[in-house]
This record gives C-alpha cells, structure tokens and sequence, in this order.
C-alpha cells in the first residue's frame, strides 16, 4: 500500500513563504531601517544598565521599587537583584530588561494607538479584535521564524517577536479603558464643546489610564517569557543562560538563571502594577 | 422670532433605529410605539414634540422612564441628532449649524448638568469646574478666577482641592452645577439633576436652584419624572406621554386644576393624596376664653383647669382677638382689672383647615405657640400644636410660603369686613 501518499490540497505554507521571500527582497531597506533602529534603541539601553556599578544599579532598583510600590517590594528587590549579581548573572540579566524595556517601548507606541482608534470605531475593533486572539493562541515560538526570516539571527529578529507577541493586551486593554468611561463624562465634555481631541486626552486616557496600565503590565510580563524564548535564536540575555543549561545540561545555570528570570519577573510586576494603582487613586 | 423666546422646538422626532425613515409612515398612520418597533425595529423615542422656551423662565420636561424627555433635552445641545424638525436657539437652527457652530454654541450658550454628575475622577473640584473655560480656551488664571467664583456661588467654597470620591452625592452635583454656570451660558440644561440624590438633599438642592435662579436669571430646561419636583421649581411644565408625545404644556396651577387628559390626572390625582396632608386633620379644638365676658379671672381659671400655659382669646363671634399667657392674667387679675386687651399678644401665626402641613413646619420652629386656624371668614377654629407638625412632617423639612402673619390678616379685616368690624 506505498501508493498511498498524503498530498497537501493548498499549500498554505509555500504561499506564505514566498510571501516572506518576497517581503525580503523588496523590502529590504525598510527591514534595515528598521533594524537599525530597534539596534539603537537597545543598545542604549543596555549601555545605560551595565555603566554602572551593579550595585549602584541595585539601589537605584530598590529605591524604585520602594518609592513606586510598598516597603516590602523594595528589600525584595534589594535582596533578589544581590542574589542576581552574586549568580554573577548580571550582564545577562540587564541583557534581558533592556531586550524587554525595547520590545515593550516599541509595543506600546503601536499598540495605545491602535487601541484607541477601536475603541472609537466599531469596524476597527471588529478587524482588529480576530487578529488580536490569532496572534495570543499562536505558539509562541512560531514568531521567531518571520523574525529571523527578516532580521536573521540575534537580538534584533528577538525584540520583534517580542513586541509582536506582547503588544495584544496593551491593544485590547486600551480599547476597553475607553469604551468604558462611563458616558455622562463623555456626554459631558462633548456638551461643553470638547474637540474630539480634547475629549480623549482631557477625558478618556485619563480616565481610561488604570486600565491602559493594567495591559502594560500584561505587555511586560509576556515580553519577559518572550524574551526567554528568543534566547533559541540568539537574543542573548538569561535566555542565552538557559538554553545553555538544555543544551549543555548544566542544571546548575539552567536554575540560577530560571531564579533570576523570577526575580526580574516579580520586580516588573509589582512596580507596574503598583504605578497602575497610583493613576488610579490619582 | 420674538425676542423672549429663548429656545423654539418644533414638531421634534427622534427615532432610533436601523432605518427611521420607515418609521414615518406608520406614525402618520397613528401606529404606537410597540407596534412601529415589531414591524420596522425602528423606537420612537420623540414624537412630533413642539414648545417655546421663554427667556430666564425655568421650564420642566415631566415625563416616566421611556416618555423621551432625557432624548429630548439631548437634542437640545444636538449629544443626540434629532431625527426630524427643527430646534431654534436664540433664532439659530441648531439642527442646520455645522461642527464648529455647534461646538461655539456648546461652549458660550448652552450648559449641561447630568443625573450622574459626569465629574471627572482625576481632577480635584477646580478642575473639573474649569473644564468647560479650558475647552474653550481660557487662560489657566482667568479661568481659575471663574472657576473659584462658580464653586462659591453654589456653596462648595473650602472644598476646591478635594476630588469627587471625596465628595457625597448632593456635593458632587453642587460641582456639576459650578461646572455649568463656570462659563456663564444663557441655558442651563438640567438632565434629572437631583433625581440620583436622597430626598432630603434633592429638597435641599431644589431649594438653593430657586434661590440661584432668583440672583441669575438663567434659562433653565430641567428633566424630571418626579411631579413634585416639577410644581415646585417649574415656571412652566411639559409634559410628555409614555408614547414620546407632549401632552400638556402649563403653568403648575393650570396643568392641576385643569389636567389635559387622563393621563396627566393620574398623575395629578396621585400627588393630591399621597403627598398632601392638610392641617384638618392634625388640628385639635382646645378651650378658649370668650371676651368680653370672660376677664384675667376666668382665664387663669380656665388654664389652670386644663393645665395649660396659654389661652386662644376669641370674641362674641369667635373672632380670633389674641393669645392670653397665665402669667399676665394672673397678674391683671390681682390687679383686679377686667380688660384682658392689655395682655393680648398678637404676633401669632395662623393657618387655614386646607393649608398642607408641609407648609407649617418652618413657621413651627419658628413660633413658641400654638398656630390657630381659622376659617375664611377669619373664624377660630381650633389649633395647631408644633409637636403635631413635626411628628407628620418628620421626613420633610422644606419650609414654602410662610402662612399669613395674624397682624396682617388683622389689617385685611379692618380695611375690608365692616360687618367684622362691628362686631369688634
């Protein structure tokens, strides 16, 4: 029964890749441009994290953490950033937070904006909503291949996939901010003759801001797995570590850097979440 | 246009729905709203309503929940686009101005004030008052000069730093309010402003709107389903059917003494028994001394029978002379004088069987006697204790028009019942 051999009706994945070949072709210089700015961005940042001395770092963090969130996220980040820098995991952790501040930077400028422009129109929200759950049920690993396709290997192709499997929640959340504000205070500033502009930044993104905040926060969490997982197509950073500790089999790196994932994790976290509470009380 | 017209609606509609236009044929045809929904899914919410709004009055749209009135005064400022006829403000056809006349109009001429207050959480109470001179334009100084002017015209003066959670309810909407008067429009559009406030607030609220409107003259269109809210601030009242259509347009006293259809006197009728309560029957006959036959002697006597402080002191003809206290009797009567006249006092307060005793409550706590009650032809009858008021009026403390001062209605007698007179 070897006649039997199972053919693909549509070639679904042969169209795509001559899509992506042809994007790649033809688009090149903006791929570049593109790269070439995603590069700057991240390497200022790393820059600005590794010039100091890490334990100036340490106590600016603290003093971050105490200030934005509560007493007890500060000696947590005291005691959890010392734990990293004495793993000597350091570099590669300020590696990753800068990957992640890049990706999340980058996401949230294209995301706020499409999130407000649902908000306002139903249409949008109806095309935009389909793509949104499409990209948070695909793999997370699938959007490492057109990133490497179009931005080859490293740290670049990284904070694209990055921003790409972060941005849903920041679009989805600020679209839902706005469409909430209750609307007598909408009705309100139309009726004392707010520009349609005015409504928005004196009204709604005020009003809609600890919402916005909470997709932020959801953004940067889900840029910090990602940004693990980019590590496989060599983003660097504590990704970098654990794939080392899978392929090597160096269960001791594969832990210590798992534990400096958390600590960054639960760092990140908190203080968005506490400065989500501060708009609001605000 | 006459000049003392403010705002002209004529034969208004408003239809919400997928195609409105399928609508009109049916309402031509006298079709009602369940019907006109079920064959073109089409509600009519606003249905070829028409009135003028006379400069500085204050005019009260009544209707229940789905009788259009919240639609209506949305179409006012265009919030909702009315679907047919023609809105003048000031001559102008609001329904035919583009955006940017629209949005002027919104700026400098029409004021909104919501049911929810539609306050702004972040912004502390100058702020939100200074929204409307921000939008416009204004200088951050100049508009903090007004804005601090309005929060001090509706009593909020202290309180300009706090923001809305900090507030209780009436508080918010005294800032709702400053907000709407802030940029000085001619039109103060109210959208049940008090209705989301407790009773005793909303009394309190309506009060101080009377006494604002007294200093401003502004043009109010205020949004009530509460009648007695509507009776008392209105100067005139529409009001609008379950359908979407204005069924009667009047002062307070035409739409209760002469209702324009069943509709309205059911309204009407509902209000008379449950909210009226008259002084009959809380009134109770105490004894009285009669003069002049009975002198300071009898009177002490008389009190001293019943155990009371004070006397009613009427003539031949139960004509209400005066009030006896036991102290000045007793007096006189050592003195062994027979005029009681001397003593009388006569800074009373008197009220009719038919006065509502929501009406007595501010003269009660006012007066340290009984308030007498008289007949039309100023007869005694009989007295009001102030307990009595205040136990019946125990939720209520609006204080309306005093009743009539005694030395008045003293003066109204001598200039005008001869027959009185002689029987003084």
């Amino acid at each position: 029964m070897d006649s039997v051999t199972l053919h693909k009706i549509f070639d679904i994945g042969g169209v795509f890749e001559s899509v992506i070949d042809w994007l790649t072709e033809n688009f090149e210089v903006i791929f570049d441009f593109i790269a070439d700015v995603i590069d700057a961005l991240l390497t200022g940042f790393f820059n600005l994290l590794i010039f100091p001395h890490p334990f100036i770092m340490i106590v600016l963090f603290t003093a971050l953490a105490w200030w934005i969130a509560k007493r007890g996220v500060g000696i947590f980040t005291l005691v959890g950033f010392f734990l990293i820098y004495a793993m000597n995991l350091w570099e590669a952790t300020m590696e990753t937070l800068a990957l992640v501040l890049t990706s999340v930077i980058i996401a949230i400028v294209i995301a706020i904006p499409i999130g407000i422009w649902a908000s306002k129109k139903d249409t949008v929200e109806a095309i935009v909503r389909p793509i949104l759950d499409f990209m948070q049920t695909l793999p997370a690993f699938v959007y490492l291949i057109p990133a490497v396709l179009f931005f080859r290997l490293g740290a670049v192709p990284g904070v694209v996939a990055t921003l790409i499997f972060s941005m849903p929640p920041a679009v989805r959340l600020t679209n839902l901010g706005i469409r909430q504000v209750p609307k007598e205070i909408k009705e309100a500033s139309i009726s004392f003759g707010a520009t349609g502009r005015q409504m928005l930044l004196k009204a709604e993104l005020p009003v809609a801001l600890p919402t916005i905040m909470a997709g932020v926060n959801q953004t940067i969490m889900l840029a910090l797995s990602m940004v693990v997982i980019a590590g496989m197509i060599g983003a660097g950073g504590l990704g970098n570590e654990v794939l080392k500790g899978i392929t090597q089999l160096k269960i001791d790196l594969g832990f210590e850097s798992g534990i400096a994932i958390v600590i960054l994790a639960i760092f990140l976290d908190r203080v968005t979440q506490a400065l989500g509470v501060a708009t609001q009380k605000q | 246009m006459e000049d003392n017209i403010t705002i002209k609606v004529e034969n208004l509609y408003k239809i919400f729905g997928p195609n409105p236009k399928k609508a009109f044929p049916m309402i031509q045809e006298g079709k009602d709203r369940s019907e006109i929904l079920a064959k073109t899914g089409n509600v009519v919410a606003v249905r070829g309503v028409s009135f003028e709004i006379k400069k500085k009055e204050t005019f009260v749209i009544m209707g229940l929940s789905g009788s259009g009135k919240s639609t209506l005064i949305r179409c006012i400022n265009r919030l909702i686009e009315p679907t047919d006829g023609e809105i003048f403000v000031n001559g102008k056809d609001i329904t035919k101005i583009d955006k940017e006349q629209l949005r002027e109009m919104r700026r400098y001429t029409l004021s909104m004030v919501f049911q929810h207050f539609g306050l702004l959480p972040h912004r502390s109470v100058v702020n939100n008052v200074e929204f409307g001179l921000e939008i416009s334009g204004m200088e951050k100084d100049e508009r903090n000069k007004k804005a601090m002017a309005a929060i001090e015209l509706v009593g909020l003066k202290g309180y300009e730093n706090s923001t809305p959670d900090e507030l209780s309810g009436g508080m918010q909407q005294r800032v709702g309010l400053a907000r709407a008067l802030a940029n000085d429009p001619e039109v103060l559009l109210m959208d049940e402003a008090f209705s989301a406030l407790d009773p005793l607030i909303r009394n309190q609220m309506q009060d101080e709107l009377i006494e604002l409107q007294a200093k401003m003259h502004k043009t109010i269109v205020f949004i009530t389903h509460d009648l007695d809210e509507a009776l008392k601030l209105g100067d005139r009242i529409l009001i609008l059917g379950p359908d979407g259509t204005a069924r009667q347009l009047g002062t307070p006293e035409e739409i209760l003494s002469d209702p324009a259809d069943d509709y309205v006197a059911k309204f009407v009728e509902k209000v008379d028994k449950t909210k009226v309560i008259t002084v009959a029957s809380i009134m109770r006959k105490p004894p009285v001394v009669t003069v002049p036959k009975d002198g300071p002697g009898a009177a002490s006597r008389t009190m001293e029978k019943h155990g009371i402080s004070s006397i009613f002191v009427v003539d031949s003809e139960r004509y209400l002379k005066g009030l006896a206290r036991i102290d000045d009797t007793v007096k006189l009567h050592k003195k062994k004088e027979k005029d009681l006249e001397p003593v009388l006092i006569q800074d009373l307060y008197t009220a009719y069987e038919d006065t509502p005793v929501s009406d007595l409550l501010g003269t009660a706590l006012a007066t340290k006697y009984p308030i007498a009650v008289i007949d039309k032809d100023y007869k005694f009858k009989g007295i009001v204790d102030r307990a009595a008021i205040i136990n019946e009026v125990n939720d209520d403390t609006e204080d309306l028009e005093s009743p009539m001062h005694f030395r008045e209605m003293e003066e109204n007698i001598s200039n005008g019942d001869s027959e009185q007179e002689g029987a003084k």
